[in-house]
């Protein structure tokens, strides 16, 4: 048989694998930051780009698109020409893919930090950006898919079925969640509102854990656990059934994020059904990595590569049964809004991606530079100072879940709540404080590793294009024209087809119902949209990231409906673009800000926005200065308010006329009666520089807003 | 104004729940009857693909 020469292309692998190690460093900083802004609020430093509600956003992304993002490019580039036996398709799609992503990277990380973002977790970038991720996600599918055409092996080996159902998935789910109308270029709405806003934004946000943390990964274990073990993997046939089952079943259990809130309870039990089914496949996963090391235990001890590995599966094994767990109804009704989520997300993050990228960049960055490891002794020392940080970060998170979660719920003999909010936070400090100090090993654990593989790239020399030999697949004529290699040619798109179809399936009949309630119910009569002022108050809620911090969504349990009132309802939210329920609450739920004994004078908000800790003593809070500064853009008002009527609120044309004159009206209003409370009561912060153009005055008029409209049905 | 049980307003929305398990496990029992059924051969050759270099 003639065997062709050709060459598998290492550069574009060294250039994903360098912005992993680069972005991962990065991304790690940013989160340490941020643990550290939660033990000493000074570290927000007043200014807007730095606050935390800013960096969280930036940290988030920067660790799954740009960490792992380029990890699964790194992955992916390699393992697919090899499994393939063949070049990737074109080196200038692969080019223009490394770049835009690196720039997509960039613009993120810029815009997130400058305020423009869409306040949807995990998808917070603005439509600009999301129409460039689009055309980079397209360009390395034909790049992927053009590979496999012109394959030189027959059979698509598992590792690329994740890569080809990872493409696919996410490529639905990024679009579907992203349908938003842009007010300016910096500007957009979601399109959905309130609950349905929900429900999609979780079928995302679950899915982006799923298709973009776990599948891709999985089709990385496939390849390097193998590869680092030198033994096949442990059953094929398991990781085929592994694998449709995964799909299939991870794009269902979206609602899981939201037991307990006003999602329908059919969703919510789906979910939760779903979730606990996912336990089967996952650990079929696990178990298939792991047990591909059964009787080579002992290389485990010799080789860093195989540490990382094999304690990144257990993790991928430990978050993975947790998961389910968290998704029982009675377990997350302590877990949700707690910092065990933070401790849960963790040991996937650190252990599992991060470990088994770190295990893949160990093994591939000696073979492209033709060496040894510089030393073996330092990524032994990674390894364990990389342990021992997950360590410190999960279990004080754990464990301050479970106090915040019994102190929330707590109630005295006499049925009053025990603590307030504030005594929840202050206990939290030290538990914090361990925490980022897990976060320092485990970046410095980085760090050694990155100093490592310098020095083994310089010590090395790199091999860009390396040399291999195959055979072309064989045309075998079957019938008429039709050529064997044709049909095995359109196996990848067929395998593209039936992964969507499959996904999709999932996403469908989750989404019809609650879909259909809206043309089914009337909303509630009381709630109508919001003023001109409070949109814009909206806006700068959102901007500046506050529910990183704040939930708006209470669920129904007695300690919820005693601290923030009555329980929140599916046609509250109705006007919500996009819906603002968070996902944590390391300050208190805002739903009923506006209402009742939670219900506070607007120089409380000035002053408190201005200095938090100077109100609430102990308060993690960071300061806004800059509200008391900036002017609120009242020309874009109205824009916003037509967008706002193009997606179903009711503004009338005359609304939309007088919106800017109606917002300067209602911030005159607050200015005067903040300038009436500030006379009346000395001890407050004086009224010098109070302008009634100043943002503070429509995020005041929003807050005060918070479940007013809901307040006659808690009668 | 009521706002419990509002999907009951949805016809059969009972049928939703049910269609998608259903469809769990006749696509899984035909994922299984599929992979069980292949061949031992192919199995182990497709298996040693990335050792294969």
């Amino acid at each position: 048989m003639n065997t062709e020469t050709f060459y598998y292309d290492n550069k574009i692998v060294k250039q994903f694998a360098i912005a992993t190690a680069m972005w991962g460093l990065v991304g790690m900083l940013v989160g340490l930051t941020i643990a550290l802004q939660m033990v000493w609020p000074f570290l927000n430093f007043d200014i807007p780009q730095t606050t935390f509600g800013r960096l969280r956003p930036l940290h988030t992304n920067a660790i799954i698109f740009a960490f792992v993002g380029n990890g699964i490019f790194m992955g992916v580039y390699y393992s697919l020409q090899r499994l393939t036996k063949a070049r990737m398709f074109s080196d200038f799609l692969s080019k223009i893919h490394f770049w835009g992503w690196q720039l997509i990277i960039v613009l993120a990380a810029l815009s997130l930090v400058m305020g423009y973002t869409t306040g949807k977790e995990y998808a917070e970038l603005e439509w600009p950006l999301d129409i460039l991720i689009t055309l980079i996600w397209v360009i390395f599918g034909v790049n992927m898919f053009g590979t496999l055409i012109k394959r030189r092996e027959r059979h698509l080996y598992v590792a690329i079925w994740f890569f080809i159902g990872t493409w696919v998935t996410v490529a639905m789910l990024h679009i579907v969640n992203s349908i938003e109308l842009p007010v300016s270029f910096t500007k957009s709405y979601s399109y959905y509102a309130g609950v349905q806003d929900a429900l999609v934004q979780w079928w995302y946000g679950h899915n982006a854990v799923a298709f973009f943390l776990t599948t891709p990964y999985l089709g990385l274990m496939y390849y390097f656990i193998p590869k680092a073990a030198n033994r096949p993997v442990y059953s094929y046939r398991l990781s085929i059934i592994h694998f449709w089952a995964l799909i299939f079943i991870y794009i269902w259990a979206g609602p899981h994020h939201l037991l307990y809130t006003s999602l329908p309870d059919w969703a919510q039990s789906m979910g939760t059904v779903f979730s606990i089914m996912l336990i089967a496949p996952s650990w079929g996963g696990m178990i298939n990595g792991l047990l591909t090391l059964r009787g080579a235990w002992d290389r485990v001890r010799e080789s860093a590569v195989l540490k990382f590995m094999v304690v990144a599966i257990t993790a991928y094994g430990m978050a993975t049964f947790e998961g389910p767990m968290l998704s029982l109804k009675n377990v997350n009704a302590i877990s949700h809004f707690t910092d065990w989520t933070i401790a849960h997300v963790h040991v996937g993050a650190l252990g599992w991606n991060g470990f088994l990228t770190f295990g893949v960049l160990y093994w591939l960055v000696p073979r492209m530079w033709q060496t040894d490891l510089y030393s073996k002794k330092w990524a032994n020392w990674h390894f364990w100072i990389g342990t021992l940080g997950i360590l410190l970060y999960a279990i004080p998170m754990y464990w301050a879940g479970w106090m915040q979660s019994s102190m929330w719920k707590e109630f005295t003999q006499e049925g009053q709540l025990q603590y307030q909010f504030l005594e929840t936070v202050q206990t939290m400090r030290p538990f914090y404080m361990a925490r980022s100090l897990g976060g320092l090993l485990y970046l410095v654990g980085a760090i050694i590793m990155v100093v490592n593989l310098v020095k083994t790239a310089k010590q090395g020399v790199f091999l860009a294009e390396e040399k291999a030999e195959a055979a072309p697949l064989q045309k075998v004529r079957i019938t008429g024209k039709e050529h064997w290699h044709r049909s095995i040619e359109r196996r990848p798109l067929q395998m593209l087809v039936f992964a969507l179809v499959l996904v999709a399936i999932g996403g469908v009949i989750e989404m019809i119902p609650t879909f259909l309630v809206k043309e089914n119910i009337p909303t509630i009569a009381a709630v109508k949209p919001y003023t001109p002022l409070e949109l814009e108050g909206r806006d700068i809620y959102i901007r500046e990231g506050c529910y990183t911090c704040h939930s708006q969504m209470i669920r129904p349990f007695r300690s919820e409906t005693a601290r923030y009132g009555d329980y929140s309802k599916a046609g509250e939210f109705v006007y919500d673009h996009p819906f603002q329920w968070g996902s944590k609450r390391t300050g208190p739920d805002l739903a009923r800000e506006g209402t009742g004994s939670l219900k506070r004078m607007d120089s409380w908000h000035y002053n408190h926005m201005m200095d938090p800790s100077s109100i609430s003593t102990g308060s993690i809070m960071p300061r806004y200065p800059w509200l008391f500064e900036d002017k609120i853009e009242f020309a874009e008002i109205t824009n916003k308010m037509e967008a706002m009527q193009t997606l179903g609120v009711p503004y009338t044309d005359a609304d939309i006329a007088a919106g800017a004159d109606s917002a300067r009206r209602q911030a005159q209003q607050i200015t005067n009666g903040l300038m009436l409370e500030f006379k009346q009561n000395q001890l407050l912060t004086s009224d010098e520089g109070l302008q009634p153009d100043h943002e503070i005055l429509a995020l005041i008029a929003y807050l005060q807003r918070l479940g007013r409209d809901a307040a006659p049905v808690q009668q | 104004m009521k706002f419990i049980n509002y999907l009951e307003s949805i016809t059969d929305v009972s049928i939703y729940p049910l269609a998608s398990m259903f469809i769990f496990i006749i696509f899984f029992a035909g994922v299984s009857y599929r992979v069980l059924r292949e061949d031992k051969a192919s199995i182990e050759e497709q298996k040693n693909i990335p050792l294969d270099l």
